[in-house]
């Protein structure tokens, strides 16, 4: 599903954010990426998302080699992933439901497809009463969950999630990393980059430990802490 | 590209007018302005040279025939002028008509006064050719042409006139050219502004769409509605307002100066804007298009 060979990255000469990378990720995987900040992590994602292109190495996604691939191939390939992030990325002048359709929109899915589609979404993480609010009037948690809402609405086959706890508190955390756990559940391959440590020792999953732009650790139901 | 992201993107092209109103207005208002004193140059241009036409066809060369010139040297002299370069037409005058006209300019109503002369007329070696000019450039050309037929004796002709006509119909034409230039560069930069400010208000958005999988087209062409439709609102304001207004400055005119009336013709309005109407109209869409076209290329690496 995710195969990086070699792959390193450097933004200045001689700098390298990640260097000489090898990690596969198969389908239907839950994975952590766990480090400190500077440790390659958001690099990583990003190189997934096509966002970057690595300096050196192959970075091959549902049988697709991102090195090779043209640039008006990149929306294409971007419709199989969901991404959510830190600070929810939400359209602050659109309400909830409109916020939802907008992924569904993007990728010019027809009207009635829309109206089918983003209540489901809505439902799946709980915030089917409140698809009229603006993100102003709902908290951090309600936010991140209608950001997932959004990342999974077009079906990903792939959720890459960067930091999605950060700026939350422990329930709001606890709730967020069930949804993503439910998603997996159905068959989507999770990756989750993550500081948290409680979660990641909680959940046993598959957890990837990047440290100055190296992978130093891959434990199939791995931990985390300070000392890694 | 679906009915409905076509609609989508007419939805968020007019949502980013009403978003960035002030800059968008100032952008209607100057595309406004420059269409407005294209359409006044373009009046006053093709109003001079509609009255400049007229006055050359009434700049005529006059052609006069020696002594011993045979009828046949004169049709040949007048087949000759008549293919000349620049010639609108060629007109015989013999010379009873010749005296006839000098007659009505000169005595006008005390007619009688050259009764003394009806049986001699002193203009009998006068009959001759009126050369009317279509390119009163030319002229210089046609008069050199001219004296150099077999049979010509002499030809009298307006320098000052033709030359005067000339050169104010290109200054005229220079003129409106440059200050439309001028304009036209104003307008795409003001277009170019407002989209920029556009793609800097929607930044976010913008990358929300990128990671989503937008196609480069579907995340652009909001912004190119929107410049589209300031071109075309800032075209068809002016277009209107220049409609009414130029009938009533013609009617103005003709009545403030009603000496005007015996001397220069203006163009109606409807002729005016066969012309200026299709021409106005693909400017604003040309420079809405270009204007935001070239701005989200420039800003937006999707």
């Amino acid at each position: 599903m995710i195969e990086l060979k070699e792959v390193t990255k450097e933004y200045s000469k001689g700098v390298a954010a990640l260097n000489g990378i090898n990690l596969k990720i198969d389908q239907g995987e839950f994975v952590f990426i766990v480090g400190d900040s500077g440790s390659g992590k958001s690099t990583l994602i990003r190189l997934i998302m096509k966002e970057l292109d690595p300096t050196s190495g192959t970075i091959v996604v549902n049988g697709q080699n991102l090195n090779r691939m043209k640039h008006r191939k990149i929306p294409m390939y971007r419709r199989g992933l969901g991404v959510v992030f830190q600070d929810f990325r939400l359209l602050k002048d659109r309400n909830i439901y409109e916020n939802i359709a907008f992924a569904l929109r993007v990728t010019e899915k027809p009207t009635r497809v829309i109206k089918k589609k983003v209540p489901a979404a809505l439902s799946l993480v709980g915030l089917a009463q409140k698809y009229k609010s603006f993100p102003k009037e709902l908290s951090g948690g309600e936010q991140q969950r209608v950001a997932i809402a959004r990342a999974i609405v077009n079906e990903p086959a792939i959720l890459l999630a960067d930091e999605p706890t950060g700026n939350l508190d422990p329930t709001n955390s606890w709730e967020i990393m069930k949804l993503l756990e439910e998603a997996n559940e159905r068959g989507t391959t999770v990756l989750v980059v993550t500081h948290n440590q409680e979660i990641v020792n909680e959940m046993k999953k598959r957890v990837v430990t990047m440290k100055k732009g190296v992978i130093v650790s891959d434990e199939k139901k791995g931990g985390y802490s300070n000392e890694n | 590209m679906r009915i409905s992201t076509v609609g989508y993107s007419m939805r968020q092209g007019v949502k980013n007018i009403r978003r960035n109103k002030m800059f968008s207005i100032a952008s209607i208002a100057t595309m406004a302005a420059c269409i407005f004193l294209f359409g006044l140059f373009y009046s006053i241009v093709i109003n001079f040279n509609y009255i400049v036409d007229k006055a050359e066809e009434g700049v005529a060369i006059t052609v006069f025939f020696k002594e011993d010139a045979t009828q046949s040297q004169k049709d040949k002299v007048g087949e000759d002028l008549k293919n000349a370069d620049g010639v609108l037409k060629v007109n015989y005058i013999s010379a009873d008509e010749a005296w006839d006209k000098f007659k009505d300019d000169y005595f006008g109503e005390s007619g009688d006064l050259a009764e003394g002369f009806k049986s001699d007329n002193p203009l009998a070696n006068s009959d001759n050719y009126e050369v009317y000019m279509s390119d009163v450039s030319k002229q210089k050309d046609v008069v050199s042409y001219a004296e150099s037929l077999d049979g010509v004796r002499k030809v009298n002709k307006s320098d000052v006139v033709a030359k005067t006509l000339t050169s104010v119909n290109k200054l005229v034409g220079y003129v409106s050219a440059a200050i439309i230039v001028i304009l036209l560069i104003v307008s795409v930069f003001l277009i170019s502004n407002t989209v920029t400010m556009g793609v800097t208000v929607r930044r976010e958005e913008i990358a929300i769409m990128k990671y989503i999988g937008a196609k480069d087209g579907f995340v652009r062409s909001p912004f190119v509605i929107e410049g589209l439709l300031i071109g075309v609102i800032g075209a068809v304001l002016p277009l209107i307002l220049l409609y009414f207004l130029y009938s009533k400055v013609i009617e103005y005119i003709m009545v403030k100066f009603s000496l005007l009336n015996n001397i220069v013709d203006f163009l109606p309005v409807m002729q005016v804007y066969k012309t200026l109407l299709p021409v106005g109209l693909a400017l604003g869409v040309g420079i809405g298009f270009l204007g935001s076209f070239v701005t989200i290329r420039k800003h937006l690496k999707v």
